[in-house]
C-alpha cells in the first residue's frame, strides 16, 4: 500500500476503535470523576460483597453446566452413533434461538409456587402450605444458573465440537494402540486437546452471564449487573453505579484475558495437516438409551419445552394481539438488519486493515471491541448516552449560540444512538468470524490477484468477498439475531414510540402477564432459530468437506 | 515482449533483521534466470520486491529501464505487468479453471478473453479441464494452471517461486522440460526461486546463486558447477570432497598430488567431485575400497587414501569388493583450489 | 463491484433506518414515562382526539433520568411521567424540572399533591395496603403495618424486593413516622417472617396467597382492580381482602404518580395542554375506572370497585419529605438484607 491510503485507512481504523472505547471510557471517566463517597462506603459495607460473590458464584455453576453439558454432548454425537444422534448433532444448538429471559420466565411460570408442578404435588400429596414441604426456588441463584446454563451451553457444544472434529483420527488410534481405552484416550488425548476451545466457549458464554440483565433481574438475584441497573439507573445514583460498572469491567477484562489466551492455545493446537476425521462408533443397548438420554436431556429442557409452552401461551391468550404488534416486528427487524450490516461494514473493515498490513491499529481496536462484547448492556447505554449527550450539547449549543439554529437532539435518542450501541456490543462477532473466515484464505491468493492487475478493492471484491459469503451470511445472522433480543440498551436508548420485541417480551413478562409476551417471544424464537440451525449445519459440512489446496 | 529487470544496491528485511543487503543484480530480457539458494537467502524476498510484494526499504529496481521501485517510488504490484506463479499456485477456489486463467486479462470483451484462456489451456495441455474447479485437479495440472493465469495478461516478466514445491519428486522430471520449452518458446524474461540446484540447472539460462542477502556467483549453470569461486558454491551445487592443502611455493601439495595453486599466500584447501575423480585398476596413488555401492547408473565408492575418506562416483562397469586396492587420479581443471 | 456491495450494505442500514424511526407529526408532545404504556395510552389517546397533538412516548422502567441529564438542553421531552414521588422529585432535584402555574391546575390539583412552585404535579393518588388471605386472615388481624413483623405471621408474608421503589416509599414512610431505629427493627421482623425470598410484582404476591404460598402481602390498591378486572386473574383477588393499616395511628402510606414538564421541553405550550387534560375530570375519570386509582381532582369520584373498599385515612405527613427519606430507606433495606428473604 503506498503511504497516502494507508494513512486514511490507519486513521479510520482507529476511528472505530475511537468509537467502540468511548463508551467504556466515559462510564470509566464518571466512576473515577465522582471519587470515592460515603454511598461507596455504605455499597461495601452492604450488597457490594454480595454482587461480587453473587456474580461469581453464578458464573462458576454457569460454566461448570455448560462446560459438562456442552463437552458431553459434543463428545456423544461426534464420536458415535446412537439413535436419534442425527438429529441430535443440529438440534443441540437450537437453545441459543431463545433469549435466555423468555426461559427464565416460562420456568417461574413452571416452577413457581403458584405454578402447575408444584400444584400438581400439593394435590397428590395433599400438602396446603408452603411449610408443608420442600420445593427449589426457581426464582434464585441455582434458578439463574441452571436457565442460563441451558441457554448458553450451545457455545461449548459448537466449539468443543469442532474442536473434536477437527482432532486427528490418527492420534485417537496412536494412543488407542498404546492402551487407552475409549474413555481414557478421551481424558488424556481428546479433551485436552479440545480444552483450549472449550474454555473460550466457557469465556462466551460467562460474558454473556456476568452481562445479563433480564434473568437476573426477574429472578431477583443481586449481581453486579442487576445492582448497577438498580443504583444507577433506579436509585439515581450515578458515582455509584459508575464505580460498580467499573468493577465489572475489571471483571470482563479477566474474562477477556482468559478467553484470548485460550484462543491462542487453540490455534497452537490446530493440527495443520487434515487427516481423516474419526470413525463414529456405533452403540447399542443401555449404551446407546443412555447416550440418547444425556444428549436429548439439554434439547427438551432448553428448547423443546420452552417452544412447546409459548406456543400454548400464544394459542391460549385471547387478547387480540396489539394492532402494533405487526408493525414491532418489522420495526425489531428493520433495526437488526441494519445493525447487522453496520457491523459487518465495520467488522470486515478491521479484518481487511489487518490483512493490509495495519495490523497493529486494527489489532487496538479489535481488542477494545472484544470488552464491547462483554459489556453489560445498560453500562453501554449510558456509555453511549454520555458522550453523544456532551456532542449533542457542544454541536447544539454552538449552532444555538452563533446561529440561532435550534437543532434538538442529534446523535441521543435516535435510531444512530441505538445502531452505535449495537455495533460497540456486537462488532466483535463480525469481525471475530469475518477475520477467522479471512485467515483461511491463503495471502498467496490475495498476492495472486495484485499481480494479475486487480487493486486492493477489486482483490476485496472479487476474490474476498466471495469467498468470504459463508462467513458474512453467518456474521451477519449472528448480529441480527443479538440485536434481535438484546435487551437493556434497547430500553434505555430507544427512540419515542420505538416498541421492538425484545422490549416488549420483557416488558410484559416482568408484568407476569405472559399470554401476551408469548407472540413476540415466539417470533422472536423463530427469528433466532434460522441462525442456530445454519451454524450447526456449517459445522457438519466442514466435518466433510475440506478446503481446496 | 519481454523486458529486463534490474536491482540496484536493493536493502530489505523483516522485524529489523536485514535479508538483503545492498544487492544489486541484472536479469537479462528474454531469458530465464533462476535465483538459487538455501532457505533464507533472501532469493524469495527478491522475487517479492520484483512483483511488487514488498517495498524495498532503500535501492532502485527498474523492470525494463522503467524505476519502479526508488526514492519515494513504489509500483503497485497490479500496475507492473508481472506474471507471479505461487509456491502453493495460489489458484482460486471459488473460479473454475477458465475463470482463474481469464482474471488477469483485462482487454478485450468477455468472449475474447474466455478464448484467449482457452487459448493457452491448450497450448498447455489442459484445455479439457476449463470448467472444472482448481481443488479437482492434480498437483501438476494445477501447476499449469497456475502457470496459464500468469502468463495470459502477456507480462513482461515472469516470476515463478518455487514453481515444483508443490509437486511430487516423480512427476517433477517430465514437468521441468515442459516448462523449460514453454519459456523458451514464449520467449518471456522469466526469474525461477529455487533452491534445488539440479531445478535451476535444467531450467536456467544462467543461475543466480544466492547466499545470506548476497550474490555468491552468477553465470552459466555449467560455469558455476564446473568453475566454483568459493566453496559454498562447490557444494552447493554438487556433491563434493574437502581435502586438506598447503603451499609449497607456487605449487599446492595435497593428498592427490601437487598442483598449481592460485595466487595469494593464505591457507588453502581443496575439493573435487566425486564423479571428477578417475578410478583405475592399480598404479599411480592407491587408495583402498572401504564400501562400495551400486546405484544404477554409476557404482559409489568410499575410498580410503591414506587414512583420508575420499567419495567417488565412477561408470557402472564393474563391481568392486570391499578392500580391492584401486587407483585415483584427479585432473588439474577438475581439483578446485580455494582460500581456506 | 466491492463498491456496489458496500452501496448495497450500507443501503439496506439506511432503509432499515428509515423505517426504524418514528415519524414526528407538527403538532406534538413528547414524553419520557415510567409508567406502563398500556396505563397511560387510553389518556394520550383521548388527549390526541380532544386537541390534535400527537403524543410520542418512550418508555422504561429505569434510566430515563440519566438520559434526560446527558441529553441537556437539547433534550426532545416535555414532560416526564413518573409512578411515584420519588422520580417527581428527582427530575425537580436535577434542575430539570419548569416551574409552570396555571389556573387550571391549581384548581385541578389541590395543594397537597404539588410542588408550590409547579416543578411537579401528582396526578393519581395509591394507598400501599396489606393484601390478607379471606381464608386465612379474619379480620381485624392487622390493623397496622407495625404489625407485620409480629412472630405469629412468620412464613406468612410475601412481599416484592426491598429495594423497589414502592416498597422503599412505604419504608420512607415509616422512617418519617417511627424514625430509622424503629424502622430497621420493623423490616428484620417482616424480613423473618417472609414465606420467600421477597420477587416478583405486587400482583404476583396475591397469586401466592391465593397459591397457600402465604397469608397477607404488601400492594398498591390499584392491582386489585386491575386483577378484578383480569378474568384469569379474578380468581386471585377474590380470594384476599384489602386493609388499609394504621387507619387510627397517622393514616395508610400513600403516594402519587405525577408529571414534571421539563425546562428543555421544545413544546411547552402543548405540554401544559397536557399536564391540565391530565389533571381535569375526563383523564381524572379514566385513571379512576381503567386504571382504579384514586383521582387527585375534588369532585372526580373513585370508581365504583374503588370505592367499595371503604374511605380511608391517608397519611398526612409530606409527600416530599417521604421522598426525601427513600435513599435512607435504601440504607435500611441493604443493611438488614433483606431481601436475602428468611
Amino acid at each position: 500500500m503506498t503511504a497516502a491510503p494507508r494513512r486514511i485507512a490507519s486513521a479510520a481504523t482507529l476511528a472505530v476503535a475511537a468509537l467502540v472505547a468511548l463508551p467504556i471510557l466515559s462510564v470509566a471517566w464518571t466512576a473515577l470523576s465522582a471519587g470515592l463517597g460515603p454511598q461507596w462506603v455504605h455499597l461495601w459495607a452492604t450488597v457490594l460483597p454480595d454482587y461480587v460473590i453473587n456474580t461469581l458464584l453464578l458464573s462458576v455453576w454457569v460454566s461448570l453446566g455448560v462446560a459438562v453439558i456442552g463437552v458431553s454432548t459434543a463428545w456423544l454425537v461426534t464420536m458415535c452413533r446412537f439413535p436419534g444422534s442425527a438429529l441430535l448433532r443440529w438440534a443441540l444448538v437450537l437453545p441459543l434461538a431463545l433469549p435466555a429471559y423468555v426461559v427464565a420466565f416460562l420456568y417461574t411460570d413452571l416452577l413457581e409456587y403458584a405454578g402447575p408442578v408444584q400444584a400438581a404435588l400439593r394435590d397428590a400429596f395433599e400438602w396446603r402450605t408452603r411449610r408443608d414441604y420442600w420445593f427449589p426456588e426457581i426464582r434464585s441463584l441455582g434458578g439463574a444458573a441452571f436457565v442460563m446454563s441451558m441457554a448458553f451451553y450451545p457455545y461449548v457444544f459448537l466449539l468443543a465440537r469442532s474442536a473434536f472434529l477437527e482432532q486427528s483420527h490418527d492420534a485417537w488410534e496412536v494412543s488407542r494402540t498404546l492402551g487407552d481405552s475409549p474413555l481414557r484416550a478421551f481424558r488424556r488425548l481428546a479433551l485436552p486437546l479440545a480444552w483450549p476451545s472449550v474454555v473460550v466457549g466457557i469465556a462466551l458464554a460467562v460474558m454473556e452471564t456476568v452481562s445479563d440483565y433480564g434473568v437476573v433481574s426477574f429472578f431477583s438475584v443481586p449481581t453486579l449487573t442487576n445492582g448497577l441497573f438498580n443504583v444507577w439507573l433506579v436509585m439515581g445514583d450515578r458515582a455509584a453505579g459508575a464505580q460498580i460498572a467499573l468493577l465489572l469491567l475489571l471483571f470482563v477484562m479477566a474474562l477477556v484475558m482468559v478467553e484470548r489466551r485460550a484462543r491462542a492455545r487453540r490455534a497452537y493446537f490446530a493440527l495443520s495437516t487434515r487427516s481423516r476425521s474419526a470413525a463414529p462408533v456405533t452403540l447399542r443397548g443401555w449404551q446407546a438409551a443412555a447416550a440418547l438420554a444425556v444428549c436429548a436431556v439439554p434439547v427438551l429442557l432448553g428448547f423443546v419445552w420452552p417452544v412447546w409452552r409459548l406456543a400454548g401461551l400464544a394459542v391460549g391468550y385471547d387478547g387480540a394481539a396489539g394492532p402494533d404488534f405487526a408493525a414491532v416486528v418489522a420495526r425489531s427487524l428493520g433495526l437488526a438488519g441494519a445493525a447487522a450490516a453496520l457491523t459487518l461494514v465495520v467488522g470486515l473493515g478491521l479484518a481487511y486493515a489487518a490483512r493490509l498490513g495495519l495490523s497493529r491499529p486494527a489489532r487496538f481496536a479489535a481488542r477494545i471491541a472484544s470488552f464491547g462484547y462483554a459489556l453489560p448492556g445498560a453500562v453501554l447505554a449510558i456509555g453511549v448516552m454520555i458522550p453523544f449527550g456532551a456532542f449533542d450539547r457542544v454541536v447544539g449549543g454552538t449552532l444555538r449560540d452563533q446561529w440561532g439554529i435550534t437543532t434538538g437532539l442529534l446523535l441521543s435518542g435516535t435510531v444512530f444512538a441505538l445502531l452505535s450501541a449495537y455495533l460497540v456490543r456486537f462488532l466483535t462477532l463480525s469481525h471475530g468470524t469475518l477475520e477467522a473466515g479471512l485467515q483461511r484464505i491463503r495471502p498467496s491468493l490475495d498476492m495472486a490477484a495484485r499481480t494479475l492487475g486487480r487493486g486492493p478493492a477489486a482483490t476485496l471484491g472479487r476474490i474476498h468477498l466471495p469467498l468470504l459469503r459463508g462467513a458474512l451470511v453467518t456474521a451477519g445472522l449472528l448480529v441480527f439475531v443479538d440485536v434481535l433480543k438484546e435487551l437493556p440498551a434497547t430500553l434505555v436508548l430507544r427512540p419515542f414510540d420505538f416498541e421492538t420485541l425484545a422490549t416488549s417480551v420483557y416488558t410484559l413478562a416482568s408484568d407476569e402477564r405472559y399470554g401476551e409476551a408469548a407472540a413476540p417471544a415466539l417470533v422472536l424464537t423463530l427469528a433466532g432459530l434460522i441462525p442456530a440451525v445454519l451454524l450447526s449445519g456449517l459445522l457438519g459440512r466442514r466435518a466433510g468437506a475440506a478446503e481446496p489446496s | 515482449m519481454s523486458a529486463a529487470l534490474d536491482f540496484i544496491d536493493v536493502r530489505h528485511g523483516y522485524d529489523r533483521q536485514i535479508v538483503l543487503d545492498g544487492l544489486s543484480l541484472h536479469v537479462p530480457a528474454g531469458r530465464v534466470t533462476c535465483l538459487l539458494g538455501p532457505s533464507g537467502c533472501g532469493k524469495t524476498t527478491l522475487l517479492r520486491i520484483a512483483a511488487g510484494l514488498e517495498r524495498p526499504w532503500s535501492g532502485r529496481v527498474l523492470l525494463g529501464g522503467r524505476e519502479v521501485d526508488g526514492d519515494g517510488v513504489h509500483l503497485p504490484p497490479e500496475q507492473r505487468g508481472i506474471g507471479f506463479v505461487f509456491q502453493d499456485f495460489a489458484l482460486f477456489p471459488h473460479l473454475d479453471v477458465l475463470g482463474n486463467v481469464a482474471f488477469g486479462i483485462r482487454s478485450g470483451h468477455r468472449a475474447d478473453r474466455q478464448a484467449r484462456a482457452r487459448a493457452l489451456l491448450e497450448r498447455l495441455g489442459i484445455g479439457d479441464k476449463a470448467d472444472v474447479h482448481p481443488h479437482l485437479l492434480s498437483g501438476g495440472q494445477q501447476q499449469r494452471v497456475a502457470l496459464a493465469r500468469a502468463m495470459a495478461p502477456d507480462p513482461a516478466v515472469l516470476l515463478l517461486d518455487e514453481p515444483f514445491s508443490g509437486l511430487d519428486t516423480v512427476l517433477r522430471r517430465g514437468v521441468y522440460e515442459d516448462l523449460r520449452n514453454l519459456l523458451g518458446q514464449t520467449g518471456v524474461t522469466a526469474v525461477v526461486v529455487t533452491h534445488d540446484p539440479v531445478e535451476a540447472m535444467i531450467l536456467g539460462d544462467s543461475i543466480v546463486l544466492m547466499n545470506q542477502g548476497r550474490i555468491e556467483q552468477q553465470g552459466a549453470p555449467e560455469a558455476l558447477y564446473r568453475r566454483p569461486e568459493n566453496p559454498f558454491v562447490m557444494r552447493f551445487l554438487g556433491e563434493a570432497n574437502t581435502l586438506p592443502a598447503h603451499r609449497d611455493g607456487s605449487d599446492a601439495v595435497t593428498p592427490l598430488g601437487r598442483y598449481p595453486a592460485p595466487a595469494g599466500d593464505g591457507p588453502l584447501c581443496a575439493m573435487v567431485r566425486p564423479e571428477r575423480i578417475a578410478v583405475s585398476p592399480a598404479g599411480g596413488l592407491t587408495a583402498r575400497v572401504r564400501a562400495s555401492v551400486f546405484l544404477g547408473r554409476a557404482v559409489r565408492l568410499h575410498l580410503d587414501l591414506d587414512g583420508l575418506l575420499l567419495t567417488a562416483e565412477v561408470p557402472a562397469d564393474r563391481l568392486y569388493g570391499d578392500g580391492e586396492t584401486v587407483s585415483v587420479a584427479v585432473d588439474p581443471a577438475d581439483l578446485h583450489l580455494f582460500p581456506a | 463491484m466491492i463498491h456496489g456491495r458496500i452501496l448495497k450494505l450500507a443501503a439496506m442500514a439506511a432503509v432499515g433506518v428509515a423505517i426504524s424511526l418514528p415519524a414526528m407529526a407538527a403538532g406534538e408532545v413528547n414524553v419520557y414515562s415510567y409508567r406502563q404504556p398500556e396505563l397511560i395510552k387510553p389518556l394520550f389517546d383521548a388527549f390526541t382526539n380532544q386537541t390534535g397533538v400527537k403524543v410520542n412516548m418512550v418508555y422504561a422502567q429505569a434510566g430515563l433520568l440519566e438520559r434526560l441529564k446527558a441529553e441537556g438542553a437539547n433534550s426532545p421531552a416535555d414532560m416526564v411521567l413518573s409512578s411515584d414521588m420519588s422520580r417527581l422529585l428527582e427530575v425537580q432535584e436535577a434542575g430539570l424540572a419548569a416551574s409552570v402555574t396555571s389556573p387550571a391546575l391549581t384548581a385541578n390539583i389541590p395543594a397537597q399533591y404539588r410542588d408550590p412552585a409547579g416543578h411537579w404535579y401528582g396526578l393519581t393518588m395509591r394507598a400501599r395496603v396489606v393484601y390478607a388471605s379471606k381464608e386465612r386472615v379474619p379480620a381485624g388481624k392487622v390493623v397496622s403495618y407495625l404489625d407485620l413483623a409480629r412472630p405469629e405471621w412468620k412464613g406468612r408474608i410475601c412481599t416484592r424486593p426491598g429495594d423497589h421503589p414502592y416498597n422503599l416509599g412505604l419504608i420512607a414512610g415509616l422512617i418519617h413516622r417511627h424514625g430509622a431505629d424503629k424502622t430497621r427493627a420493623w423490616l428484620l421482623g417482616v424480613k423473618a417472617n417472609l414465606a420467600q425470598k421477597p420477587q416478583g410484582n405486587d400482583r404476583s404476591q396475591v397469586k401466592g396467597i391465593n397459591e397457600g404460598l402465604c397469608d397477607v402481602s404488601l400492594g398498591n390498591t390499584y392491582y386489585m382492580g386491575r386483577m378484578l378486572a383480569d378474568p384469569k386473574e379474578k380468581a386471585w383477588a377474590d380470594s384476599v381482602y384489602l386493609v388499609f393499616p394504621d387507619q387510627k395511628a397517622g393514616g395508610t402510606h400513600v403516594n402519587v404518580s405525577g408529571a414534571n414538564v421539563l425546562k428543555a421541553a421544545p413544546n411547552p405550550a402543548n405540554a401544559l395542554k397536557l399536564l391540565e387534560f391530565l389533571s381535569g375530570a375526563e383523564a381524572q375519570k379514566i385513571y379512576a375506572e381503567v386504571n382504579s386509582e384514586y383521582p387527585v381532582k375534588p369532585g372526580v369520584p373513585a370508581s365504583a370497585v374503588v370505592a367499595g373498599w371503604g374511605a380511608f385515612e391517608a397519611d398526612t405527613a409530606s409527600l416530599a419529605e417521604i421522598a426525601g427519606l427513600q435513599g435512607e430507606a435504601l440504607r435500611l433495606v441493604n443493611e438488614t438484607r433483606f431481601n436475602d428473604g428468611p
